[in-house]
């Protein structure tokens, strides 16, 4: 399943402080979407939003309206819970949960959720998010061993694998490259590609040529000055913001000429 | 083309060096001329070993200010300090426990001392085994049973009391208002002396089931005061550390708080807890004065704690060391409390240990 976004007039304040403002933007089913952007221009904050994880940090709120397939996220009445089980995250720095076993980590989300699962059902489905994360060939002589033993790329690979075991319609990452190495990169980056067959997903990335190679669609991301919200400057084609930009900012950040 | 270059036999590195045997050869000097100085003015020991020390780090110092420089010597000055310092700090512990070892081990050692109470046996007893010379009777079994039951029930009533405020610290007061406060309070209790919280379970427990109540759920109680605050603060640092990707990391997966708590937050920082827990433990099973005014003394095995007097190790020592069972000769009983203080020593070792096994076994584990 995948399911279209709909952002319409929405501001993420940071207790009194506004970091992003009025955004307006549709994120396409089966598509991948990239947000750059300068560092604190609100690229990560807006991705938060999308599935209600801004709100966890204290102070945090948000005004406007989110539409996943025409429901409202931040309508009256919804649980961030539900919300966030058909949009999943995968951050910036790769976070196996260090308690559990490669294979635990998988079914972390229908076992933290204490969803009864026969043993076969489970190593089924272990399988295929290990398969969908490119990880099963590496990872399927030590499905007993503990998650944080594999390297990093491997370790954010998990955290895709353990993404996608909860079968959500949606897939954010937040800069999900920025600490891994070129080869581990490329091989997110193939998964990316992969994911887009099935899943919404949105990326957040500062790496030009990443966003160039992966995404359909890009937007662009700026702030006037510290201490000032983080605004939509310009959302399109991949290749349009690349090549033939509409704004004279988006045009100097891509090129280089940008800070 | 280039010739290979000889090492040369001083090295230019080296120079301005004091030898490598110089330190030994210094010490041999301090302990030969400490030794002179001592039999000028009485020879003892202690007075050789401090006085050869203190001559010891002079001239080692001063060798090497002379010699290799101000950062040698200032280096060798503070080593010197530091040394110094862990000897003097080591020295009372060192004293304490030999003393208790030379003391308590034959006490220990005879039969029935683990395995009797002190049921039946009197001044009269004592006496005759004074006289006859045959083994000391009467043993520890009711305080030791005491202090075991006593301290599980101030661990049953501390850890859910402790862990659950820690958990609402860390996890849902955001910091709050009422969380400082809470957190003002319980640095308020780590400050309460033993004695106060004995009174507090004592007016208690006498002011809902009338006065001179004392039992063994008293003496939980009473216990527990102290305990608390030591399980918050430690929960409460433990789970402080546990990263919050973890936690945004179980939220992202739809996970609920709760949930996340019991599942994520909890397990990763269940090393630290459990050794908290049981230094915690630790810390209040050697407690005399809260049991005096809570629990009274027995000579006999009391298996419940919510009736009857009970009696544990502490006031177990207090009361044979300071009411000897026989007033004429005091002998047994001083065997008999040294005994006792050697086992609850014991008692605490064992627990530090269990402490760094328990933090080892729950460790997350890592590995390839």
């Amino acid at each position: 399943m995948s399911k279209r976004i709909d952002v319409s007039d929405l501001n993420v304040y940071y207790g009194d402080f506004r970091a992003v403002e009025d955004v307006n933007i549709t994120l396409d089913p089966k598509s991948v979407t990239a947000f750059i952007g300068p560092s604190g221009c609100g690229k990560s904050t807006f991705l938060r939003t999308l599935n209600r994880m801004h709100e966890v940090i204290p102070g945090a709120r948000v005004e406007g309206k989110v539409l996943l397939d025409g429901d409202n996220l931040y309508a009256d009445g919804v649980d961030p819970v539900t919300v966030r089980s058909q949009i999943g995250m995968v951050f910036q720095r790769p976070n196996p949960f260090p308690t559990m076993s490669i294979r635990d980590n998988v079914l972390a989300g229908v076992k933290l959720n204490s969803r009864r699962m026969p043993r076969s059902d489970a190593d089924e489905l272990v399988e295929k998010s290990l398969r969908g994360a490119n990880l099963w060939n590496e990872v399927k002589d030590r499905l007993e061993k503990p998650g944080s033993g594999l390297s990093g790329g491997q370790q954010q690979r998990l955290c895709i694998a353990r993404a996608i075991a909860v079968s959500p319609d949606v897939i954010l990452m937040d800069e999900p490259c920025s600490a891994l190495d070129p080869i581990s990169t490329l091989a997110i980056e193939d998964l990316i590609n992969e994911l887009k067959d099935e899943y919404t997903v949105v990326i957040v990335t500062h790496n030009m040529q990443q966003a160039a190679r992966v995404s359909d669609k890009t937007a662009f991301f700026n702030i006037a000055g510290t201490g000032k919200p983080g605004k939509l400057i310009e959302f399109a084609e991949t290749a349009t913001i690349f090549n033939n930009p509409a704004e004279k900012s988006t045009e100097d950040y891509v090129s280089g000429r940008f800070g | 083309m280039a010739t290979l270059m000889t090492e040369r036999k001083r090295s230019a590195l080296t120079r301005n060096r004091l030898p490598r045997y110089s330190p030994w050869a210094i010490a041999a000097g301090a302990v030969v001329v400490a030794a002179a100085l001592m039999s000028l003015i009485g020879f003892n020991v202690f007075g050789w070993a401090v006085l050869s020390a203190v001559l010891f780090a002079v001239a080692n110092v001063s060798a090497a200010a002379i010699v290799e420089g101000r950062r040698k010597a200032v280096d060798k000055m503070m080593t010197s300090l530091v040394y110094g310092a862990f000897l003097v700090a080591l020295l009372p512990l060192v004293s304490v426990i030999w003393t208790v070892l030379v003391q308590g081990i034959p006490g220990l050692l005879t039969p029935g001392f683990l395995t009797t109470s002190m049921n039946g046996v009197t001044g009269a007893v004592d006496n005759a085994s004074v006289e006859n010379g045959t083994p000391v009777l009467g043993g520890v079994y009711h305080a030791l049973v005491g202090s075991v039951l006593i301290t599980l029930w101030a661990t049953l009533i501390s850890v859910p009391v402790g862990l659950l405020t820690a958990i609402y610290l860390v996890e849902y007061s955001a910091g709050n208002r009422f969380s400082k406060a809470i957190t003002f309070l319980v640095d308020v209790m780590t400050g309460i002396p033993s004695i106060v919280a004995g009174l507090f379970a004592a007016a208690f427990f006498a002011m809902i089931l009338g006065p001179g109540t004392k039992t063994g759920f008293v003496a939980a109680v009473a216990l527990s005061v102290l305990m608390i605050p030591v399980v918050v603060r430690s929960s409460e640092e433990m789970l402080k550390i546990v990263p919050n990707e973890l936690r945004e990391a179980a939220y992202a997966l739809g996970v609920r708080k709760w949930r996340t708590i019991l599942k994520v937050v909890i397990p990763t920082a269940i090393s630290g807890i459990a050794s908290g827990i049981t230094l915690a433990i630790a810390r209040v099973i050697g407690e005399t004065a809260p049991l005096l005014v809570t629990a009274g003394f027995a000579t006999t095995i009391n298996m419940n704690v919510f009736a009857g007097w009970m009696a544990s190790l502490p006031t177990f020592i207090y009361t044979q060391i300071m009411t000897p069972t026989s007033p004429s000769n005091a002998d047994p009983s001083t065997q008999r409390a040294w005994a006792a203080a050697l086992l609850l020593i014991i008692l605490v070792m064992l627990l530090n240990l269990g402490a760094r096994l328990v933090a080892r076994l729950f460790a997350p584990k890592t590995g390839r």
